[in-house]
C-alpha cells in the first residue's frame, strides 16, 4: 500500500507520458505479486471496491479528532480524503503489525460485510503513513485519477516485458486482476495467457495524415473514399450473445453504452465511429460528450443522446478472422452482414464515389455537415494491420477554419517547457467590448516563436494566479481549428475542435480581432 | 489566587506597531521597522530587518545579517551567545537555541518573577546544520504558528531525501532542481543529502552561494558545491541543482536539460499548494515546528499562558485553551507577507510577480 501510494503521488505530478511509463515499469519491476497487479487494476479502475462511503470515513475521523480542529482543517484543505489522511492521529498504542499490502486491502475488503468495513479501515489507517492513508481512502471511495489510461498501463507492461503492446492488447480482455499469468508471461516464466473467450480487443488500424504532395503519386483507382466522422473510433466485439465496446485507447466502455451493446449483430468484430444520431442526422461531437467518461448511464442520457455506430470495417465474422483479407473483400462482407442483420443503432459508412483526385477534392470542399472532419482514403487491397502502416490509409482533413483572437492568459508548460509560458488561452470580443475566452492552444508555433511569446507574456503580465498569468489584451493570434460547435460548458457558448496557433499577428491591433458574433457565423449548421 | 503566582500577563510586555516591546529594557524583539534597540531571533528577512541602531543577536545571526544587509545590518551590533544571559533595565535576557536555522534563538525574558519565552521561528526535528531546540519552561510562551493546523505533520526528512534520490536514480538523464530558501533550507537539504551518502557535487543558483559560504565559515561542512550558472548545460544532466523557489518558475530554468522541478517546504504537505506551485517532486521538509511539535512544546513549557503569533492562530489557541491554559492570538504585523525571494516559509506559494 505504501509503494502504491508513492506511485500514485508520482504519477499524479508527472505530466510526461514517457515519465509515467517509466514510473509504471519501475513499479511492476520492483513490487511482488499480487500487489503490482492490483496496482495496475486500481489505476485502470478495474478493482471495483465500492463498499466504503465518505460518511463512514467522516464518522471514523470524528471519533478520533477534536471537532473544532477537524472543521478548521477540513476548511483549509478542502478535500475529505486528504484531510483525514493528514490529520489521522497516531494510535495510543503503536500497532504491532506492518502497514497493509495493497493485495491484503483488496482481498479483505472484497470479502468483508458492510459492518466489518469501518473496523478494517480504522486498523489500516493506524498502520499507514499520510500518503498511504490518502491512497487507501481514494481507492475505496473512488478511482484515483492520475492520468493513466488502460492503453498507457498496457504499454508500460509490454515495454517492460519486451512484448509488442498489440499482443498484450489482444489477450488483455481475458485477464483478471491481479494478472498473475500475465506477469508470469512477461517475466518469461510461462507462455502467453490464453483468453477465456473471444471478447478481446483487436488492435486498431490507424490512418496517416495526407501530406499535400501525396496525391500526385497515389493512384485514385487503388483507393476507396469515406467520410471521416467526428465522433470516437470504437470497436464492437460480439461473441456468444455477449458484446463489448472498446474505445481506441483500449478502454472497455460497454457499461456506458448498453444501447450499442444490445444491438450487436451476432458473433463479429466491427470497426466504426461512435456518434450521436437523431432522425438520421449526425449530431456534432459536443452532443456525444455527455455520454463519454462515465461508468454508467442514466435513462435520460440514453434518451436525449442516442448513441449510434457508423460501421467502417469488419474484422471477424463468426470464427473467421478477416483481417488479412483486402479491404474490398471485408467491405463486401460488411455490406452483406448489415443487409442481412439490419442492426439497430448502426449503419454503413457510405463509400464516396470519385474518379480522380480533383473531383474528390471538390466533394471534400463542399462538405459542410456538422460531424464531418474530412475524408478517409483506404487502399482497396489493404489488410487490417495494427498501428499506422505506411501507404495504406490516409486521413484527408477539411481545411481548417481560422479566426483572429486575443491572447488572455498563459500558463507555464511542463518538462522541457517548464521554464516557458506555452499554454495559451485566447478570446474574442463581445459586443459590450469585453473579451470572452473561446479556446486554448499549446502548439502550432516554432521554438523561436515560443520564446518570443514567452517574453511577451512576461512583459505584459497584469496578474498571476499560481502558474497562470493574465496578460494585457494586446496580442492577436490567428487560430486555426477544425470546426466550431455550440457548447454550454464554455462561457462564450462556442467550442473549437483542435485549435492551434496558426500565426502570431504581431502587427494586428487587438481591437481588430474577431467578434463573437462573427465567430458564431462559423458554427456548424444544426448546432 | 496564590500569592506565589507571578503577575500574568506581564504588564511590561506590549505589542506596538513595530512589534513586541519590552518596556523596562526599551527593546523590541524582531521589530518589523527600524528601532533604536532590537533583539533579533534569526537572520530571515522578515525577522532581521535593516537599519536598527543597536542589534543584539547570536554571533551566527549577526554574521548572517552582515552578509545579507551589509552596512544596514545595524549600527551597533552586540553578540550574545546561545545560553548566555544579559541584564538590561532589570530584565534578564537569555538566548536559547530554537533549532530553526543556524544561529536561531528563542528569547528568554525574566522580570519581576515572571518568565516569558519568545520562540521566534523554531523546529524540533533534527537538523545537522544548527543547535537543537531547548525547551524552556515559562509563565508566558509566545509561539509561532506557521503550521498551526493538525493537518501539518512533517514526515521524517530523511524519508523525503530518500524519495528524491529514488527519482534521481530513475531519471538519470534529467536535472533535478529543488526550490529552497537561501538561508537554512538550502544548507539543511545539502546536509541531508550528504548524510544520505550523496557525495557528488551539488550545483547552486547564484543567489544561494553567499549563505552557503557563511555556513561553511561558521563550521558547517557542505561538501563540494558548484555554481549552476555558467555550468555546461550537458554537464548538468543527472545532477541535483538547488535554486530559490522563484527561480524554479523562471526562465532561469531554461538552462537546465529536461528539469524535474521539486520544492522543499512544509507547504508541500497540501496537494493544492503542490498543484499551484507546479512541482513534480514535492519534498515535505520544513524548518518550522509541525502541529505535533507545536502542541508538544506548549505542553512542555507553558505554565500559564500562550500567545500565538504569525501563522494559523485559531487552532493552536483552541488547543491551548483545551489544556487549561490562557491563550490568545497576538496580531503582529509584518510576518504574514512575502518579503522577498528568500524570506522563509511564511507563505505557501509566493506570488510569481513578487519574485
Amino acid at each position: 500500500m505504501i509503494r502504491f501510494a508513492r506511485l500514485l503521488e508520482a504519477l499524479a505530478l508527472t505530466p510526461s507520458r514517457s515519465a509515467k511509463l517509466r514510473l509504471l515499469a519501475d513499479h511492476v519491476a520492483t513490487t511482488p505479486d499480487p500487489d503490482r497487479g492490483w496496482a495496475i487494476a486500481a489505476l485502470t479502475d478495474s478493482v471495483g471496491l465500492r463498499n466504503a462511503r465518505p460518511a463512514m470515513v467522516r464518522a471514523l475521523v470524528q471519533a478520533r479528532v477534536d471537532p473544532v480542529l477537524f472543521a478548521l482543517s477540513y476548511d483549509y484543505v478542502g478535500d475529505l480524503a486528504e484531510t483525514v489522511a493528514l490529520i489521522w492521529p497516531a494510535p495510543a498504542v503503536a500497532p504491532d503489525a506492518p502497514p497493509p499490502r495493497l493485495g491484503e486491502v483488496v482481498d479483505r475488503l472484497s470479502a468483508a460485510g458492510r459492518a466489518e468495513v469501518p473496523g478494517l479501515l480504522e486498523g489500516w489507517l493506524d498502520r499507514l503513513d499520510a500518503g498511504g492513508r490518502y491512497a487507501l481512502l481514494k481507492l475505496i471511495t473512488g478511482a484515483p485519477r492520475v492520468g493513466v489510461s488502460a492503453r498507457l498501463a498496457k504499454t508500460a507492461l509490454a515495454n517492460w516485458g519486451g512484448q509488442p503492446v498489440d499482443a498484450l492488447e489482444e489477450l488483455w480482455h481475458g485477464l483478471t486482476p491481479p494478472y498473475l499469468e500475465l506477469f508470469a508471461w512477461l517475466e518469461g516464466r510461462a507462455g502467453p495467457p490464453t483468453p477465456a473467450d473471444d471478447l478481446g480487443l483487436r488492435p486498431f488500424m490507424l490512418a496517416q495524415p495526407l501530406e499535400p504532395d501525396d496525391l500526385a503519386r497515389l493512384d485514385p483507382a487503388a483507393f476507396r473514399a469515406e467520410w471521416k466522422w467526428d465522433g470516437i473510433r470504437v470497436q464492437l466485439v460480439g461473441c456468444g450473445g455477449r458484446g463489448r465496446l472498446y474505445a481506441r485507447g483500449g478502454d472497455d466502455i460497454s457499461p456506458a453504452f448498453p444501447d450499442i451493446v444490445a444491438a450487436m449483430p451476432g458473433d463479429a468484430v466491427l470497426d466504426g465511429e461512435l456518434l450521436v444520431v437523431r432522425d438520421g442526422v449526425v449530431a456534432p461531437f459536443s452532443d456525444l460528450q455527455p455520454r463519454l467518461n462515465r461508468k454508467t448511464v442514466t435513462a435520460k442520457l440514453l434518451r436525449d443522446h442516442p448513441a449510434h455506430v457508423r460501421l467502417y470495417d469488419l474484422l471477424v465474422e463468426g470464427d473467421q478472422d478477416l483481417r488479412s483479407r483486402p479491404f474490398d473483400q471485408r467491405r463486401a462482407r460488411l455490406e452483406a452482414l448489415v443487409a442481412r442483420t439490419r442492426p439497430d443503432r448502426m449503419d454503413l459508412s457510405e463509400l464516396v464515389p470519385f474518379t480522380d483526385w480533383a473531383a474528390l477534392a471538390a466533394v471534400r470542399a463542399g462538405a459542410r455537415a456538422a460531424a464531418i472532419e474530412g475524408l478517409m482514403l483506404k487502399r482497396g487491397d489493404s489488410a487490417y494491420v495494427a498501428g499506422r502502416p505506411a501507404g495504406a490509409w490516409y486521413k484527408w482533413k477539411r481545411d481548417p477554419l481560422t479566426a483572429d483572437a486575443v491572447l488572455m492568459y498563459a500558463q507555464r508548460g511542463h518538462g522541457k517547457r517548464a521554464s516557458l509560458y506555452s499554454d495559451f488561452t485566447f478570446g474574442v470580443w463581445r459586443d459590450d467590448g469585453t473579451l470572452v475566452p473561446v479556446g486554448k492552444a499549446y502548439f502550432g508555433f516554432t521554438d523561436e516563436e515560443l520564446r518570443a511569446l514567452d517574453r511577451w507574456v512576461r512583459s505584459h503580465t497584469v496578474r498571476t494566479f499560481g502558474p497562470v498569468r493574465e496578460v494585457t489584451p494586446a496580442l492577436v493570434l490567428e487560430i486555426a481549428f477544425d470546426s466550431l460547435q455550440r457548447s454550454t460548458r464554455h462561457k462564450s457558448g462556442v467550442a473549437m475542435r483542435f485549435p492551434r496557433i496558426h500565426r502570431i499577428r504581431w502587427d494586428k491591433p487587438a481591437a481588430e480581432a474577431d467578434r463573437l458574433a462573427a465567430l458564431e457565423r462559423l458554427l456548424v449548421p444544426g448546432t | 489566587m496564590s500569592v506565589l503566582s507571578p503577575p500574568v500577563p506581564p504588564r511590561w510586555l506590549a505589542v506596538h506597531p513595530a512589534g513586541l516591546y519590552v518596556a523596562p529594557a526599551d527593546l523590541y524583539i524582531d521589530p518589523t521597522r527600524a528601532v533604536p534597540r532590537a533583539v533579533v531571533t534569526h537572520g530571515h528577512a522578515d525577522h532581521a530587518r535593516p537599519g536598527h541602531d543597536h542589534v543584539l543577536a547570536t554571533p551566527e545571526t549577526l554574521a548572517i545579517m552582515a552578509a545579507r544587509l551589509g552596512d544596514r545590518a545595524g549600527h551597533a551590533r552586540q553578540t550574545l551567545a546561545l545560553g548566555e544571559a544579559l541584564t538590561v533595565g532589570g530584565v534578564t535576557v537569555r538566548l536559547a537555541p530554537a533549532g530553526h536555522v543556524l544561529g536561531s534563538a528563542q528569547v528568554v525574558l525574566d522580570h519581576q518573577g515572571c518568565r516569558v519565552v519568545v520562540s521566534g521561528d523554531y523546529k524540533r526535528a533534527p537538523d545537522p546544520t544548527c543547535a537543537a531546540f531547548e525547551p524552556v519552561p515559562c509563565d508566558v510562551f509566545i509561539t509561532e504558528a506557521t503550521f498551526g493546523l493538525p493537518v501539518f505533520r512533517h514526515p521524517p526528512a530523511d524519508g523525503e531525501i530518500a524519495r528524491l534520490l529514488r527519482m534521481h536514480a530513475l531519471f538519470p538523464e534529467r536535472t533535478i532542481v529543488i526550490g529552497v530558501y537561501a538561508l537554512g533550507k538550502c544548507q539543511r537539504v545539502i546536509a541531508l543529502l550528504r548524510a544520505a551518502g550523496y557525495d557528488r557535487p551539488i550545483y547552486l543558483h547564484g543567489a544561494l552561494v553567499t549563505m552557503c559560504r557563511v555556513y561553511e565559515r561558521l563550521g558547517v561542512a557542505l561538501g563540494e558545491l558548484r555554481p549552476a550558472t555558467g555550468a555546461d548545460r550537458k554537464a548538468l544532466a543527472g545532477e541535483i541543482v538547488l535554486a530559490p523557489p522563484a527561480a524554479t518558475r523562471d526562465r532561469w530554468l531554461g538552462r537546465l536539460p529536461d528539469p524535474m522541478i521539486g520544492a522543499a517546504s512544509g507547504w508541500m504537505r497540501i496537494r493544492q499548494h503542490v498543484r499551484r506551485s507546479g512541482v513534480e517532486l514535492p519534498l515535505v521538509i520544513s524548518d518550522h515546528a509541525d502541529w505535533d511539535d507545536l502542541t508538544r512544546t506548549i505542553d512542555e513549557v507553558a505554565r500559564a499562558e500562550v500567545w500565538v503569533t504569525h501563522g494559523r492562530e485559531d487552532a493552536l489557541v483552541h488547543y491551548a485553551q483545551g489544556r487549561g491554559l490562557s491563550a490568545r492570538a497576538l496580531s503582529l504585523v509584518g510576518f504574514d507577507e512575502e518579503t522577498g525571494g528568500d524570506a522563509d516559509e511564511t507563505t505557501p506559494v509566493p506570488d510569481e510577480a513578487a519574485s
